[in-house]
């Protein structure tokens, strides 16, 4: 047990040495790997908080219900309270169209067209909040409100937000993908760097190998390189990440209270720095185990 | 204690290197192997630490069938052995202590403990005040005594040495002599493979000689 550690610390030191006698090709190394990670890394991290934003908006999904320009006083009483006594609504909000009418007249840009038109060209309008959010459920009220006498068009507000999230799923397959072919990048590189080493290394190997050095003993150190390699560049792509981040920050938040949502980018947390780490020390060992299994040989 | 029984050792390509050898090293023996360039005496050091192995016949160290023997048990074969080589196989890249110091990493003996014995190792063969230098620094006897020291420090049982006097001066050549007789005086197993006959056999030392891989009678 103790010789094993001693084997590993051993091991260890060899490989932070061979990293440290070519700091230039260390750095370019990870300089490569870690722009590689950093790119799916950083795309994740913005397909998160655009998911975060589009929750935040669209809290609660809501229909909005149009009588039609025709129906009177009568109608539209009736429709309130079919709408206020159904089980599956929440709350309903009336909305008149004297209000609609003014709000539009003072909203700058269309407020001189509006003041030209000869009569009132809006309908009155129920906001109606519903119990279940779900788009099934959405659709039936739609279906079955868009039925009421007096009704001319029942629009569902949530609907972007489908298409939205249908997006962020396209865009998640997409990140996903370019993970995968810049992980196997990460590996080629490593890959190749083993490759030299080994190809440097050629007298100890066989000197080691005649003095009695197992298989575990000679790979050792090439799978701590491997691994430390990719860490290097995990920590690059990290750093890229955050700088980033909080870049993108101001600008962002900016962006958002325009549209009156207080928004800001949120820095890659702990677990998912860790997995980051923990990835790209992975494919380095992956890597190295690759390029010695193709280049060392007995 | 070394036993080979009827070994041949073919290399590919249809060179016979050793034919129908048979001979046994007893425990403590001091041998010394000549022949003629190309008789074989390199072909049978190597079959020792199975570095390479007989094509028929049976290598036997320490009780154990070498040439049987499975490829992950080899390492631990050679660890205890103290080989030298015709070409000496010396790291250029570290200096004389980490040379001596491998065998000891390899067998995974902890720094401090290694650190002793290879300074105990160097102390032998008169190289402990160069313990910095880079192997480029030494002369070619000292080259050679630092080969012996790298192939001691791990104390084996059984020295084997392949030309450990080549382009060596007789004066320097002597030297080295004179530390194989040290480690055959302390007990140790001791095989040379020379040219300089005369220098290591001037009493009673055993001598085998190979001719066109046979021993000569
Ligand atoms: N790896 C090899 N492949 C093919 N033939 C070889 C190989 N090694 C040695 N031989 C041949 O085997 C024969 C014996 O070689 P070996 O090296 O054992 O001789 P030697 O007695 O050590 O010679 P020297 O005194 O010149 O070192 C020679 O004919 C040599 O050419
Ligand atoms: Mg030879």
């Amino acid at each position: 047990m103790k010789g094993w550690l001693l084997h590993h610390r051993k091991a260890a030191e060899q490989a932070l040495h061979r990293l440290v006698a070519t700091p230039v090709n260390t750095l370019l190394s990870a300089m490569v790997v870690g722009i590689a990670l950093a790119l799916p890394a950083g795309g994740n991290m913005l397909l998160v908080n655009v998911q975060q934003l589009a929750q935040r908006i669209a809290a609660a999904p809501q229909l909005s219900v149009f009588m039609s320009l025709e129906s009177g006083k009568k109608e539209v009483d009736e429709t309130e309270s079919r709408l206020r006594h159904h089980p599956q609504v929440r709350d309903v909000r009336f909305v008149p169209r004297e209000d609609t009418l003014r709000r539009l007249k003072q909203s700058e840009g269309i407020g001189e067209v509006i003041e030209s038109l000869p009569r009132n060209p809006f309908p009155d309008a129920f906001v109606v909040l519903p119990r279940s959010e779900t788009p099934e459920a959405l659709e039936t009220l739609r279906a079955e409100f868009v039925k009421y006498p007096g009704v001319e068009h029942v629009q569902l507000d949530s609907a972007w937000v489908q298409k939205l999230d249908a997006l962020l799923r396209l865009a998640r397959l997409a990140v996903t993908l370019l993970a995968a072919a810049l992980g196997t990048a990460l590996v080629a590189v490593t890959f190749n760097t083993i490759r030299l080493q080994i190809l440097t290394q050629d007298a100890e190997i066989e000197v080691s190998r005649l003095l009695g050095a197992t298989d575990a003993f000679i790979r050792r150190p090439f799978y701590y390189f491997g691994a430390l390699q990719g860490l290097a560049g995990g920590a690059v792509a990290w750093l890229v990440v955050l700088c980033t981040t909080l870049l993108l920050r101001g600008p962002v938040s900016e962006l958002a209270s325009l549209y009156g949502v207080g928004f800001t980018l949120y820095v890659l947390p702990l677990p998912e720095s860790i997995l980051l780490f923990a990835l790209a020390a992975l494919l380095g060992w992956m890597g190295a185990w690759l390029s010695l299994s193709r280049h060392l040989h007995d | 204690m070394i036993r080979f029984e009827q070994v041949d050792k073919r290399y590919p390509g249809g060179i016979t290197a050793l034919a129908d050898l048979t001979l046994s090293i007893e425990s403590g023996e001091m041998v010394i192997l000549s022949g003629h360039s190309g008789a074989g005496k390199s072909t049978l050091l190597k079959l020792i630490p199975a570095i390479e192995r007989p094509t028929q016949g049976m290598v036997i160290v320490n009780g154990q069938n070498v040439s049987a023997l499975k490829r992950a048990a080899v390492p631990y074969l050679r660890r205890n052995l103290g080989v030298i080589f015709q070409d000496q196989k010396l790291l250029y890249d570290r200096s004389v202590f980490n040379n001596v110091m491998l065998p000891l990493a390899i067998a995974g003996v902890p720094p401090r403990d290694a650190g002793r014995r290879v300074r105990a190792a160097l102390d032998k063969v008169g190289l402990l005040d160069r313990e910095k230098a880079m192997p480029v620094a030494l002369s070619g006897g000292e080259q050679q005594r630092l080969a012996i020291a790298r192939a001691v420090v791990a104390r084996p049982s059984i020295l084997v040495a392949d030309e450990p006097t080549a382009h060596l001066d007789d004066d320097t050549a002597r030297d080295i002599v004179a530390v194989f007789r040290s480690f055959n005086q302390v007990g140790v197993t001791v095989l040379v493979a020379t040219h300089h006959e005369a220098l290591f056999a001037p009493n009673m030392t055993r001598r085998i000689t190979l001719s066109h891989g046979r021993l000569a009678q």
